[in-house]
């Protein structure tokens, strides 16, 4: 190998010697004098775009999930259920909008047709029709619907609490909580949920609370092992380490430093069970093991109207379609929480 | 490996050991068995308290009556269940038997048709990401979700029995329905095909225009009435299925493989007329025979055919066969639909789990014992369907981004040996334990299956059993369900060791 393959040293002012050209010092005084007369400006650090905003993690996040449509319709159309639910019959001693009881019954008119129409769009006396006896089923509808999603909304802060605290407690301590939660997983593969939810269903007695407690106890244990995985990886980090070795006591650590790294997760997995609660409260109180009349739910007004199908079809229809929009906007939610969260998996990642 | 599968073992009876002690405690907690004869004016009540009180041995604590139930039970292991009597003094072992029979085929069979199924899905939609399949899949995955089980299964029951038995009266097919269906058949297509926009298209139209076609033929010669496939198709069949197997397994290029299934049909054509009245008049063990022999032959030609792809090719030919076989008998099925509707003028029946007495030729026997299963099975294959088919798309898409897939595809591979060699394999193994939690939400839903359609199956003797707090059937349901879950759970595991070397520990 002569001289003449080194490169040249960069700054030496020979560089276009050099065999490979583009192998050129930017610093170099030859650079400099090629800059200057381009009229540029020169710097050796990156230039930064100044004009483009920086966004925190928490932004980022918000961003991505407000751009997922699915996720936004879904959120409009929940809303928008839970506040007709709510405002039109009233909750507790606040009186609704609607004039109609949905335990009063009346005479039937035109068979209890519902009167809903959309060309022209009308509104009508009994929008959702009439049962057998009279009773109007928007109020009752919208009664199933309020019961409905307050067991779902309960079961899913109740699930979300028991399962964060039962699966971090095992994920950091691991020892005899942890083979509870293992013990209780394998519990639910020979015991299906459904059966387990039933029994509890009955020893509840028909109530909306007492039943929304039973819900919780039985669907802990999937976001418990999600939390215990994400704790489990997370407790072997620098960052939790250090905290150990100040003296932080275990909770602290726990509450400050490794949950707030699961969020994502849980807040996720807390939707998820919302609306599968949604349908294992309707299917239950389809049985006969969940809400019991008087009260009623969008599951017991199915079961009660199913054999009148061929006769007036919309006592059918309409909770059905309640159960599954608020089902399917839920999951949906989750969908676009997740994707938000971690963003690996979708496509709109940036 | 043995250790592994016996120490799986016992902590599967652990399991399910602790989980009895629990469903029994819970169950007889869960109200009071004599609710409604202590409000009951009846002059009897009295003697009918005491009946049930004997009946249920209510006079015990409950440890005492699980001790009982228990060794009641580990008689089984010398084939002598004792499973003790119902609150009605019924003896449960009988009731047990019949349920867990119908409930057990339904449930195996959705199992299988969601798995082939929603596995296929997912593998196409990973395949084809971000195509409009892919976007149809997801959506419809998030709509099975989202689906109350009961009132899909109410639905069903109006629209594929009521209706569908009004409509097979007099079955004819409208205009509109007819282009819908085409349209729907062209768009799936299109959008499942790789290539560029026009030959998608071009594709979709010429298989809508197909699809129009037959449906029209079909209509004008009463074929949903008077169904057949005929030598020809089933020859077409079985052809399609030996091509199709050996471009997975070989290529096209290997053409000894090919040759070896185009053999296996042809040796089947030869057998149809052969075995012909065996197959229009058959019984079951006439059936296996002839599958036996099917089987052999297809070894036979894969053997003389196979060379140094001895194995492939062996088979590449039991499958076409197998595909053979399947075609003759839907022919003969299909056949007989005609005679099966004379016998039963509306066929889907909304209730129950198969008719009392029916009689009829062999074929339509199996009419009758199958079209009862159709509406339960569709309902819980397509609960089960949707997550298979997200589970399996996202470790599809998993796998194909890793470095050896990569690498394969660089080493220049083809496409269809990058999928289904070193891809699939991969990515089918988190899938076996799914299975073994889903085999427990099935049978969940099944309990709300059978009582939208009227099945005396397990979810009828669980749900009765509860409703009068009688521990006696709920722990019939128990150890019938949780016994079937535990050794698929195990199936999965051992399945997974087998896949995965490295978990085996």
């Amino acid at each position: 190998m002569t001289d003449n393959d080194k490169p040249e040293l960069p700054g030496s002012g020979r560089e276009h010697l050099s065999p490979i050209p583009e192998q050129q010092d930017p610093g170099s005084l030859q650079h400099r004098q090629a800059a200057a007369m381009a009229g540029e400006e020169f710097s050796v650090e990156k230039a930064i775009d100044l004009t483009q905003k920086s966004y925190s993690q928490g932004e980022l996040i918000r961003r991505r999930f407000f751009r997922h449509k699915g996720a936004m319709l879904s959120l409009g159309f929940l809303l928008f259920i839970t506040l007709m639910a709510i405002s039109s019959i009233g909750y507790g001693f606040i009186p609704g909008w609607w004039p109609k009881d949905y335990a009063a019954a009346a005479t039937v008119v035109d068979g209890g047709r519902p009167s809903l129409g959309l060309f022209p769009p009308t509104w009508g006396d009994q929008p959702f029709g009439q049962e057998n006896t009279g009773k109007d089923y928007f109020a009752l509808t919208m009664r199933g619907t309020q019961r409905s999603l307050t067991i779902a909304f309960t079961v899913g802060i109740g699930t979300t609490i028991l399962g964060t605290v039962i699966g971090a407690i095992a994920g950091y301590f691991r020892g005899w909580t942890e083979a509870i939660l293992m013990r209780v997983t394998d519990l639910f593969i020979v015991i299906p949920l459904l059966v387990l939810a039933a029994v509890l269903g009955q020893i509840a007695g028909g109530g909306i609370w007492p039943l929304a407690i039973m819900l919780s106890l039985v669907s802990w244990t999937g976001l418990a092992r999600l939390v215990r995985g994400e704790v489990l990886s997370l407790r072997e980090r620098e960052f939790v380490t250090a905290a150990e070795a100040i003296g932080t006591s275990p909770w602290r650590i726990i509450f400050k430093h490794i949950l707030p790294n699961t969020m994502g997760t849980i807040i996720v997995s807390a939707t998820l069970t919302i609306a599968a609660v949604i349908l294992l409260e309707s299917a239950l109180s389809f049985l006969g093991f969940g809400v019991q009349p008087p009260d009623t739910s969008l599951g017991l007004l199915i079961s009660t109207y199913q054999n009148s199908f061929t006769v007036r079809p919309w006592l059918f229809w309409w909770p059905g379609l309640i159960i599954l929009g608020i089902a399917l906007s839920v999951n949906f939610l989750g969908d676009g929480l997740r994707d938000a969260f971690d963003p690996r998996q979708s496509r709109s990642a940036d | 490996m043995l250790r592994f599968i016996l120490r799986r073992l016992g902590v599967s009876a652990l399991i399910l050991f602790l989980g009895s002690v629990f469903l029994f405690f819970i169950t007889v907690f869960s109200g009071d068995p004599l609710e409604d004869l202590r409000e009951s004016r009846d002059r009897t009540a009295e003697q009918q308290m005491e009946a049930r009180i004997r009946n249920m041995n209510l006079n015990e604590p409950w440890y005492v009556r699980y001790w009982m139930w228990l060794t009641g039970v580990a008689k089984c292991v010398t084939l002598n269940c004792d499973l003790g009597t119902d609150s009605r003094g019924a003896d449960i072992n009988t009731a047990l038997v019949n349920a867990a029979g119908s409930t057990l085929r339904l449930v195996t069979l959705a199992t299988f048709l969601a798995i082939i199924i929603g596995v296929t899905m997912g593998i196409l939609a990973a395949i084809r990401q971000y195509s409009g399949f892919d976007y149809a899949v997801t959506f419809a995955a998030f709509l099975f979700f989202s689906l109350p089980v009961f009132w899909v299964a109410v639905l069903l029951k109006e629209y594929g029995a009521i209706r569908f038995n009004n409509w097979i009266a007099d079955p004819a097919i409208s205009l509109t329905a007819t282009i819908v269906i085409a349209l729907l058949v062209g768009l799936t297509l299109a959008s499942l095909l790789g290539g560029d926009m026009r030959r998608r298209l071009l594709t979709g139209a010429i298989s809508a225009v197909v699809a129009f076609g037959a449906i029209t033929y079909f209509d004008t010669v009463g074929w949903w009435r008077q169904p057949a496939l005929g030598l020809p198709l089933i020859i077409l069949v079985a052809a399609a299925a030996g091509v199709l197997l050996t471009y997975l397994t070989v290529g096209r290029g290997n053409r000894k493989i090919l040759y070896a299934a185009l053999t296996t049909v042809a040796a089947g054509a030869v057998g149809w007329f052969i075995f012909n009245g065996w197959i229009v008049t058959p019984t079951y063990p006439l059936l296996l025979l002839m599958l036996g022999i099917s089987l052999v032959a297809a070894i036979v030609i894969g053997w003389f055919w196979g060379g140094w792809d001895r194995n492939i090719a062996i088979w590449v030919s039991i499958g076409t066969a197998v595909a053979f076989a399947g075609a003759t008998a839907l022919d003969q099925l299909l056949r007989n639909w005609g005679p099966f509707l004379e016998r039963k003028p509306r066929p889907i029946s909304t209730i129950g789990s198969g008719s009392p007495n029916f009689e009829g030729p062999f074929w339509t026997g199996v009419w009758d014992w199958g079209v009862q299963l159709i509406l339960p099975t569709v309902v819980l294959t397509v609960i089960s369907l949707a997550s298979y088919s997200r589970y399996t798309r996202a470790s599809m898409l998993e796998t194909i981004r890793q470095d050896y897939v990569r690498t394969a595809r660089s080493k220049g591979l083809s496409e269809r040996v990058v999928i289904s060699k070193h891809a699939l394999r991969n990515a089918l193994i988190p899938i076996t334990t799914i299975v073994a939690f889903d085999f427990a939400g099935l049978i969940g839903g099944a309990v709300v299956t059978e009582t939208v359609f009227g099945w005396k199956g397990m979810g009828a003797l669980f749900q009765e059993g509860l409703t009068r707090v009688d521990p006696g059937p709920v722990m019939a349901f128990y150890l019938v369900t949780g016994t079937a879950a535990v050794l698929m759970n195990m199936m999965a595991d051992i399945a997974y060791a087998f896949l995965d070397p490295r978990i085996r520990t």
